[in-house]
């Protein structure tokens, strides 16, 4: 019931090299741009997509290996699929939609269609039983979808893009009850996408895959407090810099900025900084924070009730202040202004 | 803004016109020609009703056919890569922009008794097989001419569909059998209709090569168009009932065709 798999295959510019091991019972997610290659992993998984080379092996069974020749063909993999969009079948009830992998494998036309609405029950879309796709709404396509997926209880779960569809009302509540249900399920899962909230709320662990490549991989804990890459920075919403460390000291790389940290490292490291330990003066501060940095602003983005100013210079970053500090000190785009930060708030750790 | 007010240019509104006047005129003549008294008589003379009979079971024949063939070549088209592949869907199409009588003289040359396929038939086996001014050698003209309408409006269909659709099929554990009758068709359902109702009016109106291949033979080979040509002279009200009777059949194709199945793609 657990998912390992070796990937190595190039489609168009995309180059796919990556290696995952999901245990039962876990959730994966795999977070990445667009374009990362998130959607070519699940079809590789599911035998919509050929490898070509490594090994793709779910439970004792060895489904996808090159080498040997063993390719076992998508409808006799023991995979669920929940695609992007949804997709059911537009010409069939939800029922039929859900007894549809039950049909194919053989059950029974009645015995499908009463383990369909024992499906339909529990995601909680019962009474939707007879009706037909497009009469559904977003979330209870998902949940539909979700269900058909389940039913013929395969040993992976591969989900693509489980939220994306929704609006944000619904997606607060589909989120939840997705959550219950992934972990009600004793399989393996993998999650794609490229919204960090979906990750973080319904995956034990989190898999960044850039350009067909694993940049970081570990537990939520891990990838947020340690971030690896501009992407995971980003989607986080923190400061990133990369440098050489001697003693306190941090050489940034490239230059020519430099970083005073409070505990003294040595070599390659990864600096975060959070945007709200940067402060910003009009004039050069007096102040006691060893890091003061001049910089140009280049932009202004709201958050909730911050305002998150965009700064260019020797270290390039983001602050993050509240509206009436921006009005106070009269910020404009394209002025100079001074960014300070105590070394205390620089977390830094090996590259 | 305005510009969605101005109104029409006068010059093109009459010239459109007149064009409608083109398409219209003709039927209209057609309907004061028609003796409306006499035409249950006319309808039902020997020669009308063997035409009408002929020409149902020659045409659902051809659609019958169009369907049987047509689905896998619009398949393989839509789906499979292949070298060669324009040169073959070229070679499909061709019937619909060939002068029908080429056609029929084309069929002549691969299917009559002395044609390509006959010699090789006897060659091989021994003996030869009568399409010419027979029922089976109408049927063969007008799926001749017939499959062509059914292949391109199935092929479009195969295309545009959301492909994905078929890849959950399989990872529900479909084969491609299965999700082809089970999701596919069902899919493509409306076109595949639609293919059949253009490819059953194409062959029901086929004139030329079936008048070239399979000859004018009274209750075996004489169609409807056939039998419109040659009354005209002998029988002009016969041929003016037979008219009426593909004409009424025209107009309720294009007004089904238009509600049913164009609209919506």
């Amino acid at each position: 019931m657990s998912l390992t798999a070796a990937l190595h295959l190039q489609l168009g510019d995309l180059h796919l090299d990556l290696e995952l091991t999901v245990g039962a019972g876990e959730v994966v997610a795999l977070l990445g741009p667009n374009g990362a290659g998130k959607t070519t992993v699940l079809r590789a998984l599911a035998g919509l997509q050929p490898i070509e080379s490594g090994r793709i092996t779910i439970g004792d069974r060895v489904v996808d290996e090159p080498s040997t020749g063993s390719f076992e063909v998508p409808e006799r993999r023991p995979v669920g699929v929940v695609f992007q969009d949804y997709l059911l079948f537009p010409h069939l009830t939800v029922r039929e939609n859900v007894a549809f992998g039950l049909r194919s494998r053989g059950v029974g036309k009645a015995e499908a269609r009463a383990t369909a609405d024992t499906w339909l029950a529990r995601v909680g879309v019962a009474e939707l039983a007879g009706s037909k796709p497009r009469a559904v709404s977003g979330g209870q396509a998902q949940r539909t979808a979700l269900a058909r997926a389940l039913a013929t209880e395969p040993e992976l779960l591969l989900l693509d893009e489980p939220l994306a569809a929704l609006d944000a009302g619904t997606r607060t509540t589909v989120r939840r009850d997705l959550h219950r249900y992934l972990s009600e399920f004793g399989g393996a899962t993998v999650i794609v996408t490229h919204d960090a909230l979906d990750a973080i709320a319904l995956a034990d662990r989190v898999v960044i895959l850039e350009s067909g490549h694993v940049t970081q991989a570990g537990t939520i804990e891990e990838v947020t407090t340690r971030p690896r890459s501009a992407y995971v920075a980003d989607l986080l919403g923190v400061n990133l810099l990369r440098g050489t460390a001697r003693g306190t000291t941090v050489e940034l790389a490239p230059g020519p900025g430099r970083v005073i940290v409070a505990d003294p490292v040595v070599g390659p490291v990864l600096l975060l900084i959070h945007p709200h330990a940067v402060g910003l003066h009009r004039n050069r501060p007096e102040g006691s924070a060893r890091n003061q940095w001049e910089g140009q602003i280049t932009g202004f983005d709201m958050l909730g009730d911050r305002v998150r100013v965009r700064l260019a210079g020797d270290v390039s970053l983001v602050a993050e202040v509240t509206p009436a500090a921006v009005a106070e000190m009269g910020l404009v785009e394209g002025e100079s202004v001074w960014a300070t930060v105590k070394a205390t708030e620089v977390a830094a750790y090996a590259d | 803004m305005t510009s969605g007010r101005r109104r029409p240019p006068i010059l093109v509104v009459a010239v459109a016109l007149l064009a409608v006047a083109f398409f219209a005129l003709p039927l209209l003549g057609l309907l004061q020609k028609a003796s409306w008294s006499t035409l249950g008589d006319d309808l039902t003379t020997p020669a009308a009703r063997d035409a009408l009979r002929l020409s149902l079971v020659c045409s659902l024949s051809a659609t019958a056919l169009s369907v049987l063939f047509g689905l896998p070549l619009a398949w393989v088209l839509a789906r499979v890569q292949f070298p060669g592949k324009p040169l073959v869907r070229g070679l499909v199409l061709l019937p619909l922009v060939l002068p029908p009588v080429v056609g029929g003289v084309a069929l002549l040359a691969a299917f009559s008794n002395q044609g390509l396929v006959n010699n090789w038939l006897d060659a091989l086996f021994g003996f030869r097989v009568q399409l010419t001014f027979t029922t089976a050698g109408a049927i063969l003209a007008e799926t001749f001419v017939a499959l062509p309408f059914f292949v391109i409006t199935v092929e479009a269909a195969l295309r545009s569909m959301d492909r994905r659709y078929e890849d959950v099929a399989s990872t529900l554990g479909a084969g491609r059998w299965t999700a082809f009758r089970r999701v596919t068709l069902p899919m493509i359902l409306p076109s595949v209709v639609a293919g059949a109702v253009l490819a059953w009016a194409r062959a029901l109106g086929e004139f030329g090569a079936t008048v070239t291949f399979a000859g004018n033979v009274i209750g075996r080979t004489q169609t409807l168009p056939l039998a419109v040509y040659l009354q005209l002279e002998s029988n002009p009200d016969v041929a003016i009932a037979l008219s009426l009777v593909l004409l009424g059949i025209s107009l309720v194709l294009i007004v089904s065709l238009r509600d049913r199945w164009l609209q919506r793609s």
